[in-house]
């Protein structure tokens, strides 16, 4: 275990270097929403006039929306009124002055992932003024991306730079009305991530949120737009294996993909965000939309997610099979422990012909918490030749925990062919025997236990996100046994 | 090596093992023989810790050190291994991964380092050779999909990388054809040594045609009712079990 750890370790640390560039020249609006905060939050983004409209029209539709209550999930009502919807980054004075005023249980679980000491101030939230020395990578990073022509940068620089592209892309996937959280989100998007790989490109790194500049506070309404034209090809990996204190309580993000002709997209997402204490209380929130489409012949989108973190997730990356032959995937990990509830899944619409999706879904459940999966397979009259595969996997840890499989079919087409399998199993007292006699502790016994149950999804991942993901699984679950 | 002194142990209430005492020397073949349901596997898995079994009264003693009050994987880790009747699956990991890691929670009781990958191999390819498995073993995976014979295999490769001081093989021949038996005993006789006790449980005579034991006791009611050597193994085929409990009870 030891060699692993430390393999690790090396991997986190690498990867931590790069840093952050942080604004700070933004101040705060006052809570609540109506037409003048989306006007102000428009004006100072210094946005042209088409993007105002286009948030104005969402704000329109939210206005006439309600908050869906069909999820497997309980939460109290949510003031939005009480949110601030353009807030400056917390003033030092509000923060943590060091590391001995955060939750120790916070940096234990940072000393256990081997997060860095000055990654692990950033990550509490502590007011540090050191910055660290981002600029070379970020410069080597951006030359090489230019070079191949890839476009990558925060949002806001896209719609300064590109609006055209932005224009033509945004809201294509997820349409301002497609449900109330995309509708908000729409409306008070602060910032996000823009990427465009041009015909016939293969990205020639992987893109990861990591080495975006000057965006590391996009806050709770990310918007998050990808665009692979005619045969190319880009890996996108969001998110963080650390454990991020946040202030806000709602996350509601947008994430659209585009993908023509022969091109394909990976999008893999590790979400670790805070889950609250064991009691479950100050966990995040965090109902995202994630939709891609294929919008060309032989495209393919490919999701995979491994889901530690947040209080509440209600998620369903998805994909439109519109061109013929395109390919949708959607693996899938979610841990839910203590008082976690998941509520995550996906949809594959099939609308092309001959297109084909794959599901795998990892549910685990711990403690009391709650994993739902919930998945659509939707075959239209015109695609002959769909074909979908479904595999379901629910793991349970003690008796207090449920899994819930919620899977739809609405097939329209005689041809087609839809698989679904389902399973829930419990790690027996037998397979724990079975380990501990031939040396491993029950905690370890658990985690490889574990991890062979997610092994398929795993395998999805590039290669340093997988070895990180094993390692927060272990962390996610301690404590889960005995 | 092995004393086991006045040892009871029951299952929700049950009283299985009944005041049972049992001696096994440094380097001896035991054979525990005895009728379906006469706490043959109970015994077995008292001994490796399972805590199902609730022990009470007598002790179990390994070279003079108490094992009752050591946890599974700490009685593991001072060489008891058991080697199992029914082996479970453990879908998704591979065999050689938990091979390595039990070597290596072994290896690190004994304050040594961990193995190297290299190391690793070499020693596994070497006992696989000694019984005759293929090396695909490796990358399978833990009995996963596994016939009855693979299973036991696997077992008998667990016992001859971890090398233990004292195996305990519960009906390592149940559900055997008389190859995969062949094979399975063709390996524990070569994991036979001075240094190394084994215990073997088993209903029938017949695998101690291939491995033959120095002692035989035979359990019935949850103590022995008798022991012997090899021979009584012959007489228990001719004449059953009956005469014995017979006797036990009167």
């Amino acid at each position: 275990m030891a060699t692993e750890s430390e393999e690790l370790e090396s991997l986190v640390n690498r990867r931590y270097e790069h840093g952050f560039v942080t604004d700070i020249e933004m101040d705060t609006l006052p809570p609540g929403l109506n037409e003048d905060v989306i006007r102000a939050i428009s004006a100072r983004k210094n946005e042209p006039e088409f993007m105002l409209e286009w948030r104005l029209k969402a704000y329109r539709m939210w206005l006439q929306m309600r908050e869906p209550e069909w999820a497997h999930v309980h939460y109290p009502p949510i003031d939005f009124d009480a949110i601030s919807y353009f807030a400056a980054p917390k003033s030092d004075a509000d923060r943590p002055k060091s590391l001995d005023e955060v939750d120790p249980k916070l940096l234990e679980t940072y000393d256990k992932l081997g997060i860095p000491l000055h990654e692990r101030a950033r990550l509490a939230g502590v007011a540090v003024d050191a910055v660290f020395d981002s600029v070379s990578v970020a410069t080597t990073f951006k030359e090489k991306l230019s070079e191949a022509g890839v476009i990558f940068c925060s949002f806001s620089e896209a719609v300064e730079n590109h609006p055209e592209l932005v224009r033509k892309y945004l809201g294509s996937v997820v349409p301002q009305r497609d449900n109330y959280y995309a509708a908000l989100n729409s409306a008070v998007f602060s910032d996000g991530s823009f990427v465009y790989v041009p015909k016939g490109v293969r990205c020639p790194m992987e893109l990861s949120t990591y080495f975006r500049i000057n965006s590391a506070n996009t806050g709770q309404f990310e918007r998050t737009l990808i665009i692979a034209d005619e045969g190319s090809y880009v890996s996108y990996l969001e998110g963080c294996t650390a454990p991020m204190r946040d202030e806000n309580q709602l996350h509601a993000a947008v994430v659209e993909l585009v993908a023509l002709k022969d091109a394909e997209i990976k999008y893999s997402t590790v979400q670790n965000w805070y889950p609250g204490d064991e009691e479950g209380k100050g966990g995040i929130y965090n109902f995202v939309t994630k939709r891609g489409d294929c919008r060309g012949a032989n495209s393919k989108i490919s999701w995979t997610q491994v889901e530690t973190g947040s209080a509440i997730t209600w998620k369903y990356p998805s994909c439109i099979l519109r061109g013929d032959n395109s390919v949708g995937e959607f693996y899938s990990v979610a841990v839910a422990n203590n008082f976690q509830q998941a509520d995550t899944g996906t949809k594959m619409i099939h609308i092309g012909k001959n297109t084909s999706s794959t599901i795998v879904s990892k549910g685990i459940s711990a403690g009391k918490a709650q994993n739902a999966y919930r998945g659509l397979v939707k075959v239209m009259p015109q695609a002959d030749g769909a074909r979908n595969h479904t595999q379901c996997d629910s793991l349970l840890i003690g008796k207090e925990c449920g899994a819930h499989t919620f899977p739809y079919m609405e097939i329209k087409n005689q041809g087609a062919k839809v698989e679904h399998e389902a399973t829930t199993s419990k790690i027996s007292a037998d397979q724990l025997f079975y380990c501990r006699q031939r040396g491993l502790s029950e905690e370890d016994a658990v985690n490889m236990i574990v991890n062979g149950f997610c092994k398929e999804v795993f395998n999805e991942l590039p290669m340093e996100f997988a070895v990180e993901a094993q390692a927060l699984l272990n962390v996610s679950l301690e404590g889960a046994v005995g | 090596m092995l004393d086991i002194k006045n040892l009871s142990a029951s299952v929700g209430g049950a009283e299985i093992l009944h005041d049972l005492s049992l001696s096994v020397g440094t380097g001896e073949v035991h054979a525990i023989m005895g009728p379906n349901g006469s706490g043959k596997s109970t015994l077995a898995q008292v001994i490796a810790g399972r805590d199902d079994y609730e022990v009470t009264g007598g002790s179990v003693t390994l070279d003079g050190e108490d094992l009752l009050d050591l946890d599974p994987e700490e009685r593991a880790r001072e060489g008891v291994f058991l080697g199992f009747q029914y082996p479970v699956e453990i879908p998704g990991v591979n065999n050689a991964y938990l091979l390595k890691a039990a070597v290596n929670a072994q290896r690190a009781h004994r304050g040594l380092d961990e193995i190297d990958a290299f190391e690793f191999l070499k020693l596994a390819k070497e006992k696989m050779a000694l019984l005759g498995m293929d090396q695909k073993f490796l990358n399978r995976g833990v009995n996963e999909g596994f016939s009855g014979g693979e299973k036991k295999r696997n077992e008998i490769l667990q016992m001859a990388m971890l090398e233990p001081r004292l195996a305990i093989l519960d009906e390592t021949d149940s559900g055997l054809d008389i190859d995969a038996l062949k094979a399975v005993a063709h390996g524990v006789n070569a994991l036979r040594s001075p240094e190394r006790s084994i215990v073997l449980v088993t209903h029938y005579q017949r695998l101690l045609d291939y491995i033959q034991p120095d002692h035989v006791h035979v359990l019935s009611g949850g103590k022995i009712v008798r022991s012997g050597d090899k021979t009584l193994a012959t007489e228990l085929e001719e004449r059953g079990y009956d005469w014995l409990k017979e006797a036990a009870n009167g």
